[in-house]
């Protein structure tokens, strides 16, 4: 499908550009203690919203790209 | 079709460990600790110039970051042990708004000193690139290990550092 | 049927997103479901434990069960009202090094007409000072499919899905994602029950049955952008879009918008509102004009051209009990969500005195419950 085409040399350049950790980030680890808070977690229950996913995704003729990885605290 | 086996392709790329942080392993160095003064939880100030002489770790640690929490009971057996001899240590917290911390500070018990670097100035001069971070400071004001992130087990490789630049002449 | 593949992406989902360079804490989860609408009442349990060694693996576990009433519009005009069960469990490992993660599960869901085991890959890295994460998944799926009272009867699905995922965190405040998910299966897709309806001048009622026909294939795309903003200390809001077109002629468009709202040190308050709008199938009929019309028939109201609307929200009270002292904190929480489903070409047959093709057009609402405890050890 054309969509997944241009999002697979998107992800591979991600990927090589992942090697250069030269970029400076612009939110230091110093300063995430708003993201670490549990009101900012993407996913704080997965026994629920796997539950509730799964109760749309056997109804609804619409199915994929639930993803949530990431953010927090960024320690270690 | 092309387009999965592209795609598990991928996934074995980023299995490569290329991009390769040093997150765990101490960078051992040698350069001059940035001089700073900072307020400390006891009312008084801090100033590194004054620990001159002693082996100083300062811990850039926040109430908010797991790591820097499961870190605080070895760091307060360390302070203990090697305090007579001539060891000194300095937790840096790092948060604007001190309130969680000193909460934090007062339900678990240390006797170590702790400083508020409220600004994120000292943390800038550090470069503090992960949470938490753990410098060792020499008896001569360099900085001579640099230990990004804290997983168990990390404060053995403390030991053997602090224990080392103990036996140095100031 | 859609069992399988909703097990598939429940265990993807299963595996919550760790943080950069830690595995999430230890913590196990009891939860109680309850779904009743359109005359279907669904409850039951769902554990879910995770444990980590040595700060650098960790195993989950889970078990689920649905204890199935039924006599939805579906059964009440074709067949009669069953209960039955479904059991799912799962396993899964984590391995952190560094700033990646990998992760491996497998689960098996099981009922008495369907049986599905799936397994599932993902890689996740963290880069650009940890303000981006990156994650690479890949599952599949082998379903079972058999019919009450024919032992004769038994077919396949298989099932693939491949996944990309990029969060990025923006400023202090803002957190972005976007993700990338194609599911692709090939076997038995329809349900060995189900028929469709077409115009019948010889019978009573004016329209027959005969059984459904699917095309053995399904290849669907979904994009999904998302945000969380932090308004202010202890208030975030986020909101989600997701695109979804599949080779069956289904486009969807789902958006949600939600408010979480962290009152004291105890208290977290969610409200959510879910809007989801969808064009059916290109086989997909309410009526077809005569017998055996086209190659495939549906009349799955899954596949039907719908909207449903969602307004929920969610309590939560997290405490630490001195006389649960394995226990470093403790939750309870409540969570109620209305799902309001209209249809647009599916019409309500059950009342009677109407034209074929006239009926009313089937709408319904769906009560969901979550109650559940958590401990974190």
């Amino acid at each position: 499908m054309r969509k997944a085409s241009m999002v697979l040399p998107a992800v591979l350049a991600a990927l090589a550009l992942g090697g250069c950790a030269g970029a400076e980030p612009w939110v230091k680890p110093y300063e995430r203690e708003l993201l670490a808070d549990p009101v900012m977690d993407w996913d704080r229950d997965p026994v629920s919203s796997s539950y509730l996913r799964h109760v749309y995704e056997s109804r609804e003729g619409a199915r994929g790209a639930a993803g949530g990885a990431g953010g927090g605290c960024g320690c270690n | 079709m092309t387009r999965p086996h592209a795609l598990l392709a991928s996934l074995l790329l980023l299995a490569w460990p290329g991009p390769s942080t040093p997150a765990r392993a101490g960078t051992d160095m040698r350069a001059p600790a940035p001089g700073f003064e900072l307020p400390t939880r006891a009312g008084t100030t801090v100033a590194l110039d004054e620990l001159r002489g002693q082996v100083v770790m300062i811990n850039f640690w926040a109430s908010w970051c797991g790591p820097c929490r499961k870190e605080f009971p070895v760091l307060e057996q360390m302070y203990r042990k090697y305090k007579p001899m001539g060891f000194t240590l300095l937790a840096v917290n790092v948060e604007p708004d001190t309130a969680d911390a000193e909460r934090f500070l007062a339900d678990t018990g240390v006797s170590f000193p702790v400083a508020f670097d409220r600004e994120n100035k000292v943390s800038s001069a550090y470069g503090v690139s992960a949470m938490p971070t753990t410098l060792i400071v020499d008896r001569k004001g360099q900085v001579r290990w640099m230990h990004r992130a804290y997983k168990p087990g990390d404060e053995d490789e403390y030991l053997n550092q602090v224990r080392a630049m103990l036996k140095e002449a100031p | 049927m859609r069992k399988g593949l909703a097990g598939v992406l429940a265990s993807l989902c299963f595996t919550a997103a760790a943080t950069a360079g830690v595995l999430d804490d230890d913590r196990a989860d009891i939860l109680y479901h309850r779904y009743d609408g359109g005359g279907v009442t669904i409850d039951g349990p769902s554990l879910l434990v995770r444990k980590k060694f040595a700060e650098q693996y960790a195993a989950t576990a889970s078990y689920y069960i649905d204890m199935v009433s039924s006599a939805s519009i579906d059964v009440i005009t074709t067949a009669s009202p069953y209960a039955e069960e479904r059991k799912e469990y799962g396993l899964g490992f984590e391995y952190l090094r560094d700033k990646v993660t990998y992760r491996l599960g497998y689960s098996n869901s099981r009922e008495n007409d369907y049986d599905a085991d799936t397994a599932y890959a993902s890689i996740s890295q963290d880069m650009f000072g940890d303000l981006t994460t990156l994650t690479l998944s890949f599952a599949r799926g082998w379903d079972q499919v058999f019919r009450r009272g024919d032992d004769t009867f038994s077919d396949q699905v298989d099932r693939r899905v491949y996944g990309v995922d990029l969060s990025q965190i923006l400023t202090r405040r803002l957190i972005a994602g976007l993700s990338f998910e194609t599911v692709t299966e090939e076997g038995f897709l329809n349900n060995p029950y189900r028929s469709v309806r077409y115009l019948d001048p010889e019978s009573a009622v004016g329209y027959s049955y005969q059984a459904e026909i699917y095309p053995g294939t399904r290849t669907g795309s979904a994009l999904a952008l998302r945000g969380r903003y932090n308004l202010a200390e202890r208030m975030a809001v986020h909101g989600e879009y997701r695109y979804y077109t599949d080779d069956w002629d289904i486009r969807a468009h789902t958006a949600e918008v939600g408010y979480t709202y962290g009152l004291g040190d105890n208290w977290i308050l969610d409200v959510h509102y879910r809007y989801h709008t969808q064009d059916g199938a290109d086989f997909y009929s309410d009526l077809f004009p005569r017998r055996d019309f086209q190659n495939f028939l549906a009349r799955d109201k899954e596949l039907a051209t719908m909207t449903s609307q969602t307004f929920g929200f969610g309590v939560s009270y997290g405490f630490t009990a001195p006389w649960l002292s394995f226990l470093q904190k403790s939750s309870v929480n409540l969570r109620y969500d209305l799902i309001l489903f209209d249809y647009d070409d599916f019409r309500d047959v059950r009342s009677g005195g109407y034209e074929p093709g006239t009926e009313p057009l089937y709408q319904f609402d769906a009560n969901v419950l979550q109650l559940f405890v958590s401990g974190w050890f």
